[in-house]
């Protein structure tokens, strides 16, 4: 059974069909890339996934579910996490309570053991503190732990948002143009990061990027949107090659 | 972490009972007398109805002129309660409270969709509302006010004990998960949505919370002021709450407490220029917002403290 499928998935804010008839299927633990020219519909079709817009047509089932009714809170929940285009991080919260606000549902103290400082708020407390402390280790933050989010260099930032993102323990991993911003070397550690994440937390990950190198080079399967539909779907090198791609990217020789 | 913090605690209650102790030994030695005991009571409510308004404005981030219409709702439902049940000063005052939160998550359900100055002016009306049936009410007596419902044996004490535990209380939602919630969807509520916060429960949670005390702080003024009249709690009580909030800074609950209590105590000095008040309000109002605006404050702090400041390197 496929984690996520989408289909014919679209929506229209008014006469404008931002994305329309996109079909899309992910499996477990898979790692796709989804590229097109500006405007094609990409962040659209994350905030469809989301749950943020909701679609005028088509399904989507993730796990077997329609996400359809559901709320972005539910679809978070149900295991799909993302970042965002334009850095969103709680930024005048430190870095730590950044991601204790994505490990909310781990644990599960009511409000009133924390007033009344009973034993299972302290516990509950201490597996958080545990749990974000690990997940930042992973990205090199743990010495950041107490700082401002805001006062975070761009990249570490960008760093914890995917932090945030895993604290929900997501199944499928959405990211916005994760390299947006980034000089050569950044990227480079990013495409490690997202190796290294992938593997150590099992996950599916769908990312939107521009920088090529990045999406070729850890991409299993790319997926082309233009116009919000999808122009093609394949490994790195059939994409590379298809005139389709070329011609949307680059514009035709007539 | 978990020793700090109940450290920081065990301070902090030492603090309050050396403070309680002072006041009591000062009243019985007859230095604050029976007008200044006025004071400090009315400081004990105005701090109960600064911090509950800080969670909802300042660590939810929905500013709310709402805040004198649940301490209508407290202060008439547990004046009611032991006039017409004779139910005992606590007993009233819990259910005054309580239903001063219900109101609260009433008009929250639908209120909270809106966002800033349309939240504003909706809780503003709320406030207004609430009043004029206050006003209308035959069981409420109207603008003749109510009387006669003051049980006796009420001091000092019980005020600032209730300013305490809410003081108390807000500290502990704050340093919980349901804090963090509450903070993050005052910080990007999308974002909150997408890390699986149930923000309309939250914010639900904080004005509900918000709301009880504020009609706890509506109780004890009752209490203390033994006649209720409904223009008591119109819109400049809402506005003097905010400025509260505002001036101690939102999301600062030692701010909310301090400005409490200066903004209790100052008028009292100031009567000679009584007229003046007001003036005086809007303009260190008004310095406030700039200082917070161009961000005067570290330049400030770092010409009279030296302080370090904390930079990030990469």
């Amino acid at each position: 059974m496929s984690l996520l499928k989408a289909e014919g998935l679209g929506i229209q804010f008014g006469g404008l069909k931002a994305v329309d008839e996109f079909n899309f299927e992910m499996n477990q633990n898979q790692l796709y890339g989804l590229i097109g020219p500006n405007g094609a519909g990409k962040t659209t079709v994350f905030n469809l996934l989301t749950g943020v817009y909701k679609p005028t047509s088509g399904q989507i089932i993730f796990n077997g579910k329609s996400l359809l009714k559901m709320t972005p809170t539910q679809i978070t929940q149900l295991g799909i996490a993302r970042t965002f285009q334009n850095i969103r991080l709680f930024k005048k919260m430190s870095v730590i309570d950044n991601v204790k606000v994505g490990l909310h549902h781990s644990q599960n103290y009511s409000l009133l053991s924390s007033i009344l400082h009973l034993p299972s708020y302290f516990k509950g407390e201490e597996a958080m503190h545990e749990m974000a402390m690990s997940l930042l280790r992973v990205f090199d933050l743990e010495k950041y732990a107490d700082v401002k989010a805001g006062n975070l260099p761009y990249g570490k930032q960008r760093k914890l948002e995917i932090a945030r993102a895993l604290a929900t323990s997501p199944k499928l991993l959405l990211l916005d143009e994760p390299a947006a911003g980034m000089n050569p070397i950044e990227t480079e550690e990013l495409m490690e990061t997202i190796k290294i994440v992938r593997e150590k937390f099992s996950i599916a990950i769908l990312l939107i990027e521009h920088d090529m190198k990045l999406v070729m080079g850890i991409c299993e399967k790319i997926a082309v949107l233009n116009f919000g539909t999808v122009l093609a779907f394949g490994t790195p090198d059939e994409i590379k090659n298809n005139p389709d791609v070329i011609a949307a990217y680059l514009g035709n020789e007539e | 972490m978990k020793k700090k913090q109940i450290k920081d605690l065990i301070i902090s209650f030492i603090a309050a009972l050396v403070i309680y102790g002072l006041i009591m030994f000062l009243m019985s030695a007859g230095v604050v007398d029976y007008y200044w005991s006025g004071i400090l009571i009315m400081a004990c409510i105005n701090v109960i109805l600064a911090t509950s308004l800080n969670l909802a404005s300042g660590y939810l981030g929905q500013l709310t002129l709402g805040h004198a219409g649940f301490m209508s709702v407290g202060a008439y439902t547990s004046a009611l309660c032991s006039l017409y049940l004779h139910l005992p000063f606590l007993l009233s005052l819990l259910i005054g409270a309580i239903a001063a939160c219900l109101i609260g998550i009433l008009i929250g359900i639908p209120t909270l969709r809106l966002k800033g100055d349309y939240l504003c002016i909706i809780t503003l009306a709320f406030n207004e509302i609430i009043r004029v049936i206050m006003l209308n009410l035959s069981i409420t007596n109207g603008a003749k006010g109510l009387m006669g419902f003051q049980a006796m044996n009420i001091d000092f004490s019980v005020y600032f004990i209730s300013a305490v535990i809410t003081i108390y209380v807000i500290y502990c939602v704050v340093k919980s998960r349901h804090g963090r919630a509450i903070i993050s969807i005052c910080e990007d509520e999308t974002a909150s949505e997408l890390s699986g916060i149930p923000t309309s429960y939250y914010k639900i949670l904080a004005f509900a919370i918000s709301a009880f005390f504020a009609g706890v702080a509506g109780g004890l003024y009752a209490q203390y002021m033994g006649m209720l009249v409904p223009s008591t709690f119109d819109y400049n009580k809402s506005v003097e709450i905010l400025v509260m909030v505002v001036l101690g800074g939102l999301g600062n609950l030692k701010g909310s407490i301090i400005a409490a209590i200066v903004m209790t105590i100052l008028p009292e000095y100031l009567r000679a220029f009584a007229d003046y008040r007001m003036l005086l309000y809007a303009v260190v109002l008004i310095a406030a917002m700039i200082i917070k605006e161009k961000n005067l404050g570290p330049r400030i702090k770092s010409k009279f403290f030296k302080n370090k400041t904390v930079e990030v390197d990469d």
